[in-house]
C-alpha cells in the first residue's frame, strides 16, 4: 500500500489521541481501543491490529504517543516476542487466538527454550512432544525461564523426530502454562536473587492448532523469536521512563511495569556500574593510589571507547550504510567492561570488598556488582559463542568441523539429557 | 568544516579511498623494506607527490597559510591509512610535531613565514622536546636559551628527535637559564644546518621512523611567539600529537589484524584451516574487538580535537593508552598467528611489530597516558 508521509502519520495520530485519549480509563479498555483502531502497532497489517504503516512510520507514531503522554499496547517482556512470531508464523486460528490480548497486555507469556542440557546449543534440546493421537504430549525440562511463576503461555521449542538431523526435528507450539503437566520453580542465583524459573513438563498436553508452523520447522520459527529478542534488548531500558503521572490508566501501568522490571533489579549492577567507580574512588580515599588510577582509567578507556563504538554502528545503521565490524562486538565489550568495573570496585572497597547487605559498602550494592559481573559474559550468548560469531560471521574464518551431524538420535549429549 | 564524530561524512570516505590507493601504491612492503635501510628513511620522490600531487602535508592547515583547511579529522584519516601503509617518510615530524608548534606558538608573521613551506612540503620540520632523560613532561627541558644580540644561544642536548638528521627547519624547545617548571619555557626555530648543531641518527629499534640526537653547542636560533610562554601552545601540540599518533597506530592495528586473519583462512594444519580453531579464531575476534575499541577511541579524540572541546587533552590521553595497548597486543598475536615464519625477517609481520612498539613508547607509554587521563578527569569535575 503507499505509505502516508510522516507529517501527516504524525497528525493523523496525534488527532486520533486528541480525539479519544482519556487516563481515566482501565488499561485494559484504552489497549482494547488501540487495537481496534490500529494505532497500538502501526506497523502490523491492517487486518491484525495494525496500520501497515512502514517501520520508520511506525516508530514515528511511537515518539507521537511518547510526546503526548498516551500509553501505548503491551510491549514489555516475552508478550511482544510471541506477538512477532505468531504473526510472521502463525494461522489464522492462533492469530485470532492470541494476537488481541498480547497486546492488550491481558495474557503473560514466558519462552521455553533452553534446557539443562542446552545452553549455547539450543538447537540441541531434548525436551520431547510426542503425538497421541489427540494431542502433542510433552516431556522434558526447561530453564532460565523469565515470568514463568505467572505466564498463562509459553513459546516452546521442542524435538518430535529423533530421526532427523537435530535442527530439523524441532517443532514450535504455544502451550497452556496453567495445567497439572507444568510445574514451575523458582532458580536461585549466586547472587541470591531468583529472576528465572526452571519448568518442569511431565505428560503436558497441547491440542493439535497451537502448533506453530509445519512439524520439523521449530528451529526456523525460533530464530524469529530470538531475532526479535536481540532488537528488543533496547526497548528494556527505554521503557523505564516516565513514572508519576496521574490517573488510573498511569497507575496500571507502572503496576505492570513494575511486576516485569522486578526480576532485572540487579542488571545494572552485572554490567558493573561504572557511573559509582569515580565517586566511590573519591569518598574512600582510594583516588590517590596509582594502581587504583591506573585500574580506573583503563575501565573508564574500555567503557567509554564501548560506548563510543556502539555510537558508530548506530549512526551508520541511520545513514542506510551495511553495518560494519562495530555493530557486532557490543555483547563481548559489555563482558570486558563488567569484568574491569568489578575489579576497580573492589580494588576500591578494599577490606569492604569481603563484606555484602548492611555492612558492605552502599549498603550492600557494591557486593551486588562482585556478584553479578559473572553473568555478562554467560547471558544472553556466552562470550565464547559470541567470539565464534564474530569471527565467522565478521571475519570470515572457516567453522569449526561439526560433530552433530546425522539423525539427533546418534548425537553424542548430555547423560539425562 | 564541521566534524561528524561518530560517522565519516562521504567525502571523508572518499578521501581516505583515495589516500589508501596513493599508499598502497608507494608504499608497499618491498618500498618499506627498501626505505629502512636507508639514512634519509624516506623517497624524495614519493613525499614530492604526496606533498604535491595531493597536498597532504596541507590538509589540516588553514587556507590564510596555503593549507587546505581541512579539519583534523581528515588529518586523523590520512595518518591512519600511513600507519596502516607503514609509510617512510617524515610526515609526523613535519605536518604534526612542526606545523602544530609553529601554528600554535608562533606569531602571525611567523606563520606567514613558516607555515606555507611546510604545508607544501618544500620544507620539512620537526619538534626538538625531549632530552637524554626520554621523558615527555615539558617540565624536565633543560636546553638552555641565552639571550645574546640578534637572537639567541642554544646549549644543550636532544634526544629520539623524529627525522631530526634530515629536517630543514628544526623548532626546538629551550628554558631561560635559572627558570624551572613551566616557567621560562621558549620555542626557538633554527635550520637544520645550524652552526655548532651536531645531528647523529640513533639505531632505531624501528627503522621505519628515523630518530635522531641532537647536540646544541652556542647554537644561533629565533624565537618562535612570545618568549617565556611556550607552556601552553605546546600542551596544544602534544595533545594534538596523541591523537594523531592514536590514529596511526590504530591504522597499523587494522593491518596486522587483517594479515592474521588472512593468514588464518590460509595456513593448513591437522587438516583443516588454523582459523577453524577455536584457539586461534577466537583471539582473532578478540582483535577485532580492540582494534576496533582503539579507533573508537582515536576517531573520537580527534573529532575533539576538531571541535575545540575543552576535554580534548583526556580524550587524547585515553586514545593513546588505547591505541598503544591495541597496536602491540594485536602485533604480537599477529606473529603468534604466524607460528614459526612470523619470527623471521623475511615476514612483513616484525615492521609492523616494530612501529608498535615503538610508537608505545613515543610521546608517552600507556601508563603515563593513564595518568594524565585521570588528572584531567580529576580537574574537569
Amino acid at each position: 500500500m503507499t505509505q502516508p508521509d510522516e507529517a501527516s502519520a504524525r497528525a493523523e495520530a496525534r488527532a486520533w489521541l486528541e480525539q479519544h485519549w482519556d487516563p481515566g480509563r482501565s488499561l485494559v479498555a484504552w489497549r482494547t481501543m488501540l487495537v481496534d483502531s490500529g494505532w497500538g502497532m502501526p506497523h502490523w497489517p491492517e487486518r491484525w491490529h495494525g496500520r501497515g504503516l512502514s517501520v520508520a512510520l511506525s516508530q514515528a507514531v511511537e515518539d507521537e504517543f511518547a510526546a503526548f503522554g498516551a500509553v501505548g499496547v503491551a510491549k514489555m517482556g516475552i508478550r511482544l516476542l510471541a506477538g512477532a512470531t505468531l504473526l510472521e508464523h502463525g494461522d489464522d486460528f492462533l492469530k485470532e487466538r492470541f494476537l488481541r490480548r498480547i497486546l492488550t497486555g491481558e495474557d503473560t507469556w514466558c519462552q521455553l527454550f533452553s534446557e539443562p542440557g542446552s545452553g549455547s546449543d539450543l538447537a540441541g534440546a531434548t525436551t520431547r512432544a510426542d503425538f497421541d493421537g489427540t494431542h502433542w504430549v510433552v516431556n522434558g525440562q526447561k530453564v532460565w525461564t523469565t515470568s514463568a511463576h505467572h505466564a498463562d503461555y509459553g513459546l516452546l521449542l521442542a524435538r518430535t523426530d529423533w530421526d532427523a538431523p537435530k535442527h530439523q526435528g524441532l517443532t514450535y507450539f504455544v502451550l497452556n502454562m496453567r495445567q497439572p503437566g507444568v510445574e514451575v520453580r523458582q532458580l536461585k542465583q549466586m547472587n541470591g536473587h531468583a529472576s528465572f524459573n526452571e519448568v518442569f513438563l511431565t505428560d503436558a498436553k497441547i491440542e493439535p492448532p497451537y502448533r506453530v508452523a509445519e512439524v520439523g520447522q521449530g528451529w526456523r520459527v525460533a530464530m524469529t523469536t530470538l531475532a526479535h529478542e536481540r532488537r528488543g534488548a533496547d526497548g528494556l531500558r527505554s521503557s523505564a521512563r516516565a513514572g508519576g503521572r496521574k490517573g488510573r490508566i498511569h497507575e496500571e501501568e507502572a503496576a505492570e511495569t513494575a511486576t516485569l522490571m522486578a526480576p532485572y533489579k540487579w542488571y545494572p549492577q552485572r554490567a558493573g556500574r561504572v557511573d559509582l567507580v569515580l565517586p566511590r574512588a573519591r569518598e574512600t580515599g582510594r583516588l590517590g593510589e596509582p594502581a587504583v588510577r591506573q585500574a580506573m582509567a583503563k575501565l573508564m578507556t574500555l567503557a567509554r571507547s564501548a560506548e563510543w563504538t556502539a555510537r558508530r554502528a548506530r549512526a551508520e545503521q541511520e545513514l542506510g550504510r551495511p553495518q560494519g565490524p562495530e555493530g557486532s562486538l557490543g555483547k563481548l565489550a559489555a563482558s570486558h567492561v563488567a569484568r574491569a568495573a568489578a575489579h576497580v570496585h573492589t580494588l576500591i572497597a578494599g577490606a569492604d570488598a569481603m563484606l555484602a547487605g548492611d555492612d558492605g559498602p552502599l549498603d550492600g550494592l557494591i557486593a551486588e556488582i562482585l556478584v553479578s559481573y559473572p553473568a555478562t559474559s554467560i547471558a544472553g550468548g556466552t562470550d565464547e559463542i559470541q567470539r565464534n560469531i564474530i569471527a565467522e560471521r565478521v571475519l570470515g574464518l572457516p567453522r569449526e568441523p561439526r560433530m552433530d551431524g546425522g539423525p539427533f538420535r546418534d548425537v553424542p549429549r548430555n547423560v539425562g539429557g | 568544516m564541521p566534524a561528524a564524530p561518530f560517522s565519516f561524512t562521504d567525502e571523508q570516505r572518499q578521501f581516505r579511498d583515495v589516500a589508501r590507493r596513493f599508499l598502497g601504491e608507494v608504499s608497499p612492503p618491498t618500498a618499506v623494506r627498501r626505505l629502512m635501510e636507508t639514512d634519509d628513511g624516506f623517497d624524495p620522490a614519493v613525499w614530492d607527490r604526496l606533498a604535491g600531487e595531493l597536498g597532504l602535508c596541507a590538509i589540516h592547515v588553514p587556507e590564510a597559510w596555503g593549507g587546505q583547511g581541512f579539519s583534523f579529522v581528515e588529518l586523523g584519516i590520512v595518518l591512519e591509512e600511513m600507519g596502516r601503509a607503514l609509510l617512510c617518510a617524515p610526515y609526523f615530524s613535519s605536518a604534526v610535531l612542526a606545523t602544530g608548534a609553529i601554528r600554535h606558538g608562533g606569531g602571525e608573521g611567523q606563520k606567514e613565514a613558516l607555515l606555507p613551506a611546510l604545508a607544501a612540503g618544500t620544507r620539512r620540520g620537526t619538534l626538538a622536546l625531549t632530552e637524554p632523560d626520554g621523558r615527555w613532561e615539558l617540565e624536565r627541558v633543560a636546553l638552555t636559551a641565552t639571550p645574546v644580540d640578534g637572537g639567541h644561544r642554544l646549549d644543550g642536548e636532544k634526544r629520539f628527535v623524529l627525522d631530526g638528521c634530515t629536517a630543514d627547519l628544526i623548532v626546538a624547545v629551550a628554558r631561560a637559564p635559572g627558570t624551572e617548571g613551566l616557567e621560562g619555557l621558549s620555542l626557538f626555530t633554527l635550520p637544520g644546518d645550524a652552526d655548532g648543531l651536531e645531528r647523529r641518527p640513533l639505531h632505531a629499534l624501528d627503522p621505519t621512523r628515523k630518530l635522531a640526537h641532537l647536540t646544541f653547542r652556542s647554537v644561533l636560533a629565533e624565537p618562535l611567539g612570545e618568549p617565556g610562554s611556550a607552556a601552553a601552545p605546546l600542551g596544544r601540540v602534544l595533545t594534538e600529537a596523541a591523537v594523531a599518533l592514536a590514529n596511526e597506530m590504530v591504522g597499523g592495528a587494522q593491518r596486522m589484524l587483517d594479515s592474521a586473519v588472512d593468514y588464518a583462512k590460509l595456513r593448513m594444519q591437522f587438516g583443516r584451516q588454523i582459523g577453524s580453531f577455536q584457539a586461534v579464531k577466537h583471539k582473532c575476534a578478540d582483535m577485532l574487538l580492540e582494534v576496533e575499541l582503539a579507533k573508537s577511541a582515536a576517531y573520537r579524540a580527534a573529532a575533539a580535537v576538531a571541535d575545540g572541546e575543552s576535554e580534548a587533552p583526556a580524550l587524547a590521553s585515553l586514545a593513546k593508552a588505547a591505541a598503544s595497548d591495541a597496536y602491540l597486543a594485536v602485533a604480537a598475536n599477529c606473529i603468534q598467528i604466524h607460528g614459526g615464519v612470523g619470527f623471521t625477517w623475511e615476514n612483513d609481520t616484525h615492521l609492523w611489530f616494530k612501529r608498535a612498539k615503538a610508537s608505545e613508547a613515543l610521546l608517552g607509554d600507556a601508563a603515563y597516558h593513564r595518568e594524565l587521563m585521570m588528572r584531567h578527569m580529576d580537574n574537569g569535575q
